[in-house]
């Protein structure tokens, strides 16, 4: 396939994110990076779970969460994960202008949870003087689910930069791959944060 | 052969830049294999200052605080930044033409992966220059990391990391290119052996590495930041590290050993003119290696006090590796039984590493007795198994792959009588330095110590020890010497010097930047060789010749890696003055600016035409 071919395809295939060889080594090679990202979240959560009554006289967990915020925090993360397989819908149909909707509509619901976090985070520090330096357990819940909040950020800059990169151009072979991936990883970062939700949170205040 | 010419006018500054930018496959090996060597060397030279230090009792050779610094950085240094690379090199040599492609996968994350490897290395060993190298051991338990002073640890935190982002790259392009890039016909049961443990191995790397990412991290945040993961007084617990480290860390002896046996079955083979017998098992147990490394990190851990039911589980997962490692040793006999043996330098280290592997294995098993373990336990027993495996097993086989390998990669034999004194000198060594070391571990010596008393009965074995360090020592400078005359006065050697049996050897050496001009149809295991045996010279065709779509080079790789190596030290010098934070944003503007702008950035390579791939043939 020429350089003309992937970036002008006289017709989109039904798989335009694996119609190329560099569009299936990205699709496999990215499932694999997840397994290594599985290993490492894994890591950070056996680290919670070792250290999470460690609270070094501070504030337990269930003197500081609160679900009712983090219930709509996980709406807004699902939410998005859903709307992100429309966009990867309507990829597949060669709808770019659709596409490029419900991904801006994922990227909004992302920035609303960051912005949730963010201000979770600020209660916990400023009300309650709960940090990363106050014990051991506030130490692993900033480093789980900053993890956590640090690949959302990457998540949203990727997702915008593509949207921006490609607004004029619409779909080819060549960054449909791309779009594929970016929304595979947004799914990671979904069901990373049903963990959190159910180990930290939930596990946290039961 | 118009692009040999141009190669020969090139300037310095054009082949610099050449390699700077490169993401062909081959050369990039060739800068693993130049890196991990100079590594090799400098860990080596650290080997030599602890081994003359302990020459005689009570020695006064280095202070007792560089002999902290010299055993961590030998350590790490030989791990990390030697054997890891130059496995990685011949990984780059030799995987991608053995399944018949052109490049791997990722040609630039290839390139990303050397270069995060190399800058990691060099942040490691800046603390030498700034007031003293990490000091805390190479597997640095906490507490004793966490309250080690000035920046030593932490540029052991930040290099390792750096590094280990490289290699977790390098390790997924490799899954890929083995799963997506083989050749028409090569299926899976097809691969040669060393493909295989490559495999394996990656995948390994793919599983293993983010557990010392994430160890990494929560001590950078406990040094650097204030965080307290490891610090009792904040209710932390210091043996976190130790499972993070070693889950890491067990499966990290298997990534090294696994590509170890693999190179040992190519030359077993290809020297014995035989098939490797008993392929299947020895896929079967490359793989089911691979599943019970990630079973037994515990083992090292047995004297924490894990108590009897955790200890005994990971005692006899540790013992059941026997099983499959024992495998692999009998099949390299049987292999050998009957051959037409040809006994030159690679086969040497072949045949050296059987008996001596067997007995790294067997003192495995030994250690792995959690109850006996107890008496072992940080003794020079254990100092002398791992290095009967490591350097047994890894180095003679990064040994025997260097002079196997090197007329493929360079295209000239190297020469075969200092071969064989490299050889001697090193096994002799090698088997002086570290057998008596086993005694000297069970009468009591511990690891780790500056100095030991008079009239312990250590004194004879431990100068006995020193000497065979200096033999090994003396041997790697003939290797040396073999390297420059060979490059200076070798002479030229054809496809296939060693009539050997797998794909590498069916096209030049060394190869066109392309590999293949057609891509090879494979109708077996050991596809030359059936070829051959029927009466060709070369691979049947899988294709007419036609375009080839080759990969751009890109400075991007080098740029990004530059990027954290200057956060680096900015993570580093913000504990004493927050005007470095400057530096964390400079070096991660960098990285990631370099990032974004391979992103926007169209990159769709360029093409090879027909015409000439058939003018060039006519030539």
């Amino acid at each position: 396939m020429s350089e003309h071919d992937v970036l002008n395809p006289k017709q989109m295939p039904l798989n335009p994110e694996k119609a190329t060889l560099e569009g299936k080594n990205k699709f496999i090679g990215f499932w694999f990076f997840l397994g290594g990202e599985t290993v490492l979240f894994a890591s950070l959560f056996g680290t919670y779970l070792a250290l999470n009554n460690s609270t070094n006289g501070g504030k337990s967990s269930e003197e500081l969460f609160t679900l009712e915020l983090v219930f709509i925090m996980t709406m807004l993360l699902l939410t998005s994960s859903l709307t992100s397989v429309y966009a990867m819908y309507h990829m597949k149909n060669n709808a770019f202008k659709k596409m490029q909707l419900w991904l801006g509509i994922t990227v909004a619901l992302g920035l609303g949870f960051l912005g949730l976090e963010i201000y979770e985070f600020y209660h916990y520090i400023h009300h309650y003087e709960f940090t990363l330096r106050s014990s051991a357990f506030g130490s692993a819940f900033y480093t789980l689910v900053g993890f956590h909040g640090g690949h959302v950020v990457f998540g949203l800059s990727w997702i915008v930069a593509l949207m921006i990169r490609n607004s004029k151009r619409g779909l080819n072979l060549y960054n449909a791959p791309k779009f594929y991936i970016a929304s595979l990883y947004w799914h990671f970062i979904d069901v990373v944060w049903v963990f959190i939700f159910t180990v930290v949170y939930l596990m946290g205040v039961l | 052969m118009s692009t040999m010419v141009a190669t020969n006018k090139r300037s310095f500054g054009s082949t610099l830049w050449d390699y700077l930018t490169t993401v062909d496959h081959k050369k990039i090996a060739i800068m693993y294999l130049i890196a991990g060597g100079f590594f090799f060397i400098v860990g080596g030279l650290e080997a030599l200052a602890i081994r003359w230090q302990l020459v005689k009792p009570m020695n006064d050779f280095v202070s007792a605080g560089l002999y902290n610094e010299l055993i961590t950085m030998h350590g790490t240094t030989m791990i990390f930044l030697a054997a890891m690379p130059l496995i990685f090199a011949f990984m780059n040599a030799v995987v991608p033409l053995q399944i018949g492609a052109r490049d791997v996968a990722f040609p630039f994350l290839n390139s990303l992966g050397f270069w995060l490897f190399l800058f990691g290395g060099i942040l490691l060993n800046v603390g030498w220059i700034t007031g003293g190298a990490a000091d805390a051991g190479w597997t640095a338990y906490a507490p004793l990391s966490i309250i080690s002073p000035g920046e030593g640890v932490d540029y052991y935190v930040l290099g390792l990391q750096i590094s280990g982002a490289g290699t977790l790259i390098g390790g997924i392009n490799f899954l890929v290119t083995i799963v997506n890039m083989r050749a028409p016909g090569m299926t899976y049961m097809r691969m040669p052996l060393f493909t295989w443990t490559a495999f394996v191995a990656s995948a390994l790397i793919l599983f293993a590495f983010p557990a010392l990412t994430v160890g990494l991290f929560l001590m950078m945040f406990d040094r650097l930041f204030g965080s307290g993961f490891f610090d009792p007084n904040m209710g932390g617990n210091a043996v976190i590290w130790q499972h993070l480290f070693w889950i890491f860390g067990h499966p990290e002896v298997y990534i090294l050993a696994l590509p170890a046996f693999g190179i040992f079955s190519e030359i077993i083979s290809t020297f014995s003119k035989k098939r490797l017998f008993g392929y299947s098992a020895m896929v079967f147990a490359t793989v089911l290696i691979g599943f019970l490394g990630f079973m037994v990190w515990a083992h090292h851990m047995f004297t924490v006090g894990m108590g009897p039911a955790a200890n005994s589980i990971f005692a006899v997962a540790t013992m059941a590796i026997a099983i499959p490692t024992g495998i692999k040793i009998f099949n390299w006999l049987f292999t050998l039984w009957g051959g037409n043996i040809t006994i030159n330098t690679a086969m040497l280290y072949s045949l050296g590493f059987i008996p001596t592997f067997t007995m790294g294995g067997m003192t495995g098993v030994m250690v792995a007795a959690a109850s006996a373990d107890y008496q072992y336990h940080d003794s020079y027993f254990v100092v002398a198994h791992f290095h009967y495996v490591i350097v047994g097993g890894v180095v003679f086989a990064l040994f025997a792959a260097t002079h196997y390998w090197w007329p493929k990669m360079f295209g000239k034999i190297l020469n075969e009588t200092l071969g064989k004194i490299t050889f001697w000198l090193f096994f002799i060594g090698f088997h002086m330095t570290f057998f008596i070391q086993h005694f000297l571990g069970l009468m009591g010596m511990p690891r780790r110590y500056w100095v030991y008393l008079e009239d312990q009965n250590l004194d004879l074995g431990n100068a006995i020890s020193t000497v065979g360090a200096f033999l090994m020592g003396l041997g790697t400078i003939v290797l040396l010497y073999n390297v420059v005359i060979t490059s200076v006065k070798g002479e030229k050697v054809g496809p296939d010097p060693w009539d050997a049996r797998t794909l590498e050897w069916a096209i030049p050496s060394p190869p066109p930047f392309y590999n293949f001009k057609q891509l090879p149809l494979i109708r077996g295991l050991d596809p030359l060789w059936i070829e051959k045996t029927e009466g060709r010279s070369g691979m049947t065709p899988a294709e007419p010749i036609g375009d080839i779509h080759m990969p751009n080079n890109s400075i991007l790789p080098f740029v990004m890696s530059l990027g954290f190596f200057i956060a680096g030290f900015g993570f580093i010098y913000q504990k004493y003055d927050a005007i470095w934070l400057s530096l964390i944003f400079i070096g991660m503007g960098i990285a990631l600016g370099a990032m974004l702008t391979r992103s926007i950035k169209d990159d769709l390579g360029y093409h090879i035409h027909k015409e000439d791939l058939e003018k060039e043939a006519k030539e």
